[in-house]
């Protein structure tokens, strides 16, 4: 790929994320005139300026997603659909919600082995797909979806057995002070800070980068994805491939609660933030499973979402139009990469013949532009 | 191309093994039956088979069967929908506006059109812009859930009786019951006898208060296992699910085979949203589908991509549903002892054929189910919940291995592939 930033490639790679987001705001504006609501409320409101508060807590919300995105893209990179995100990431917060409330271990080393654990758990639970797709051939999509429910039933039982009730909030025991990650002033005058473990984010993002583009087991992930067959001729496991990049997903699942369980609620409790699972799912895909990619992706969604806070006040609009705008986003956003895939290989077709044509000694072999 | 004619309708195909195959399903059916009847006589809980329970089981099979019937349209011309749950989402909120506003009958056809309009997005995706099935399913799905309570919430708000997240009561569609048949079939059930007192309640359930909309199910079902193995469109629809660029060469207009058995697939979907708005609760609710598009999708492949095998799926997670609902802790506490049995049974199987390791699994697996059984009084509601989940899992695990999906499920096809 001849090494050289051209301004084409680069407004090809930004033009389908873009047409996909205008698309999804025209949409929404449908819907809304269709319903009746305000439509430039709703745009003045999404595209008003967020106060610091909100800032922080755009980027609070964010480095969560984007954990659950980096969970979901591991397995997408393999054609592994994890949908499972949620159910792992829930068990697992439970398992390190429980752990660190006995305060067994002195502070950071409290934190640090109920980090582990969660990893652990929640590479287990998604482990159960893994082994029942290698052994039984369930396809993992449907086993997850499975593990998802019966993951919400299993905490709520073993919260019942561990819990304690503090008014209508069933929770753990809240964790011993010392266990609790204190925040990082982000904005000075803001009067929230940045939860602490968010930087598992940053981590984890440095780490799914280096394993997938400098590891032998990066480098089979991606050929088993692409081609499964190919994989298999070149020697590769492909039935411990799957086993393997599911526990990871998992173990990264595991760490989605982390920054809220430490840093904001200290307990697990009945009214734990949920459905970040599936929105990891959506950011993963609007990211197309690359680092930088899900990092946009989840600060667009977190933007949405906090914006869509005012709805209600400033537009009278029900806040839950967002989820709409963000579904067509998804769903956009593939059919744009595929416009502009198509795009692409016919300018590439074009300019091939054109170079046969005009007999250039040995016309430089393009090749195929990577999807 | 295999193409087997199904179990549900007189077989014209003389193959043998067919017919054995068919006899088979019903003696499966009856060793289910007695079994349940057994254990019923055993434990004492009578809740696990009485008219109550089977009558609300038939009610939770329905929406899943159509749910699974849905997956069936769409998969057999080679599109998997894992958006079938957004569609169920969008027939609920149909069925709720239309049906609040205009009556049930235009509820459930505006949630066929609901449904469908879910299915257009599917297709238009999948078929046209050749997106992966799973990503445009999951989008849907998310897209459906905003869509529904956003809508709810314009809808709803402010309505007597109703309220941002549900809508006031809704009417029922007609309902019928066969008096005598009823009544008669009562008395003989509070007998308790072994199998006929089982039989007595399982008639009294289905001529006592039986939907209208459960009979359409039933008609749908019927009705698409002939239009799709027994007529020419269903041949050509079947084969866009099987080798599209054979199909293609034939003649077909692939893209809109796969467009029409989407846009029915939503419609289909949709209606079985519409009998959970209109029959199960009396109203719309934001989230009461409860993931039945899912269990829907799992029927589905555990009947083998099959009418009647996906009847006899949602028979299963209706039935473990209902009675978590219903009957509760005892007679799911009774329900324990007949997975051990079941699993000792394909114990006793795998290990004839030789699978070893399987039959040690399903061995312990069933000692295990036998052990809780016998060390508890109850089953707390918590794992009452998870037993259709549960039971997904289990199946989908003992039987995945003699199930064979449309060979181009899911396979990104174009338009001039076929060289």
């Amino acid at each position: 790929m001849g090494g050289k930033l051209d301004a084409r490639r680069i407004g090809l790679a930004l033009a389908a994320p873009v047409l996909a987001i205008i698309v999804a705001l025209l949409i929404t504006c449908v819907i809304l005139l269709a319903s009746g609501s305000s439509v430039s409320g709703f745009l003045s409101t999404i595209f008003s300026a967020p106060a610091e508060r909100n800032v922080v807590n755009i980027i609070n919300n964010a480095s969560i997603l984007y954990l659950s995105g980096l969970a979901a893209a591991i397995g997408f990179r393999m054609n592994l659909f994890n949908i499972g995100v949620e159910g792992q990431y829930r068990v697992a917060v439970f398992a390190a919600a429980v752990f660190a409330s006995y305060g067994w271990l002195p502070g950071p080393l409290n934190v640090l082995v109920a980090i582990l654990l969660a990893m652990v758990v929640g590479a287990a639970w998604a482990a159960i797909a893994g082994l029942l797709k290698v052994t039984r051939g369930i396809s993992e999509v449907i086993s997850t979806i499975m593990l998802n429910a019966i993951a919400v039933s299993l905490t709520a039982y073993l919260l019942r057995q561990v819990g304690v009730t503090t008014g209508s909030n069933l929770a753990t025991k809240t964790l011993p002070e010392d266990s609790w990650v204190a925040g990082i002033p982000l904005l000075p005058s803001a009067p929230n800070e940045l939860l602490g473990l968010s930087v598992l984010a940053v981590l984890g993002g440095i780490a799914y980068s280096v394993l997938l583009n400098r590891s032998k087991f990066g480098f089979n992930l991606r050929a088993t994805g692409t081609s499964a067959s190919a994989a298999v001729a070149s020697g590769i496991d492909v039935r411990r491939m799957v086993v393997v990049s599911m526990l990871i997903s998992g173990a990264v699942a595991g760490l989605i609660g982390m920054p809220l369980l430490f840093g904001s609620s200290h307990a697990y409790g009945t009214t734990f933030q949920s459905g970040i699972g599936f929105a990891g799912v959506a950011v993963a895909l609007l990211g197309r499973n690359n680092p930088i990619g899900i990092a946009f992706g989840a600060l667009l969604f977190s933007y949405l979402a906090e914006q869509s806070n005012l709805l209600e006040i400033n537009a009278e609009v029900s806040p839950d139009i967002i989820a709409i705008t963000q579904g067509v986003i998804v769903l956009t956003v593939v059919i744009a990469y595929e416009v502009v895939r198509r795009y692409r290989a016919a300018l590439e077709q074009q300019r091939v013949a054109a170079e046969l044509s005009s007999s250039a000694p040995a016309a430089e072999a393009t090749p195929e532009a990577t999807r | 191309m295999t193409v087997a004619p199904d179990e549900l309708l007189p077989a014209a195909a003389p193959a043998e093994p067919v017919i054995r195959r068919r006899i088979s399903i019903w003696i499966w059916l009856l060793l289910g039956f007695g079994l349940i009847s057994f254990v019923r006589v055993l434990t004492g809980a009578n809740e696990m088979d009485s008219t109550g329970t089977l009558r609300e089981a038939v009610n939770a099979s329905v929406p899943i069967a159509l749910a699974a019937l849905a997956g069936l349209w769409s998969e057999r011309a080679g599109v998997v929908n894992i958006g079938l749950e957004g569609m169920m989402i969008l027939g609920t909120i149909g069925a709720g506006y239309f049906g609040y506003w205009y009556g049930p009958w235009a509820g459930i056809v505006g949630a066929m059109i609901f449904g469908a309009l879910g299915a257009a997005l599917h297709a238009l995706a999948t078929v046209t812009f050749g997106v992966d099935h799973i990503v445009s399913g999951v989008a849907i799905n998310i897209i459906a859930i905003g869509t529904a309570a956003f809508l709810a919430d314009t809808f709803f708000s402010g309505l007597k009786g109703g309220g941002p997240t549900q809508s006031p009561p809704i009417d029922a569609p007609l309902s019928i019951t066969v008096p005598g048949l009823s009544d008669a079939m009562g008395s003989l059930e509070a007998k308790h006898w072994f199998l006929v007192s089982d039989l007595a309640s399982l008639v009294g359930a289905i001529t006592t208060g039986l939907s209208i909309l459960t009979l359409l199910a039933v008609a749908l079902i019927v009705g698409s296992a002939f239009l799709l193995w027994r007529t020419a469109f269903g041949l050509r629809l079947r084969s866009c699910g099987e080798s599209p660029t054979a199909a293609e060469t034939l003649g077909v207009n692939v893209y809109r085979y796969k467009f029409m058995a989407v846009l029915v697939s939503g419609a289909i979907a949709g209606l079985g949203g519409a009998f959970i708005v209109l029959i199960s609760s009396g109203l719309y609710q934001n989230g009461q589908t409860g993931g039945r598009g899912y269990i829907g999708l799992a029927a589905m492949i555990f009947g083998n991509w099959r009418p009647a095998g996906l009847v006899l799926g949602a028979g299963l997670f209706g039935y473990t549903d209902a009675l978590q609902l219903r009957a509760g802790g005892e007679a799911v506490h009774a329900l324990l002892i007949i997975i051990a049995i079941v699993l000792l049974g394909v114990a006793v199987l795998q290990y004839r054929r030789g699978l070893r390791f399987p039959a040690v699994m399903s061995l312990l697996i069933g000692l295990a189910f036998a052990l809780w059984f016998f060390t508890t009084d109850a089953v707390p509601s918590d794992f009452t919940r998870m037993t259709p989940y549960v039971t997904t899992i289990l199946v989908l695990g003992l039987a995945s291995q003699r199930l064979r999906m449309p060979a181009a499920d899911g396979v990104r096809y174009r338009r001039g592939q076929a060289g």
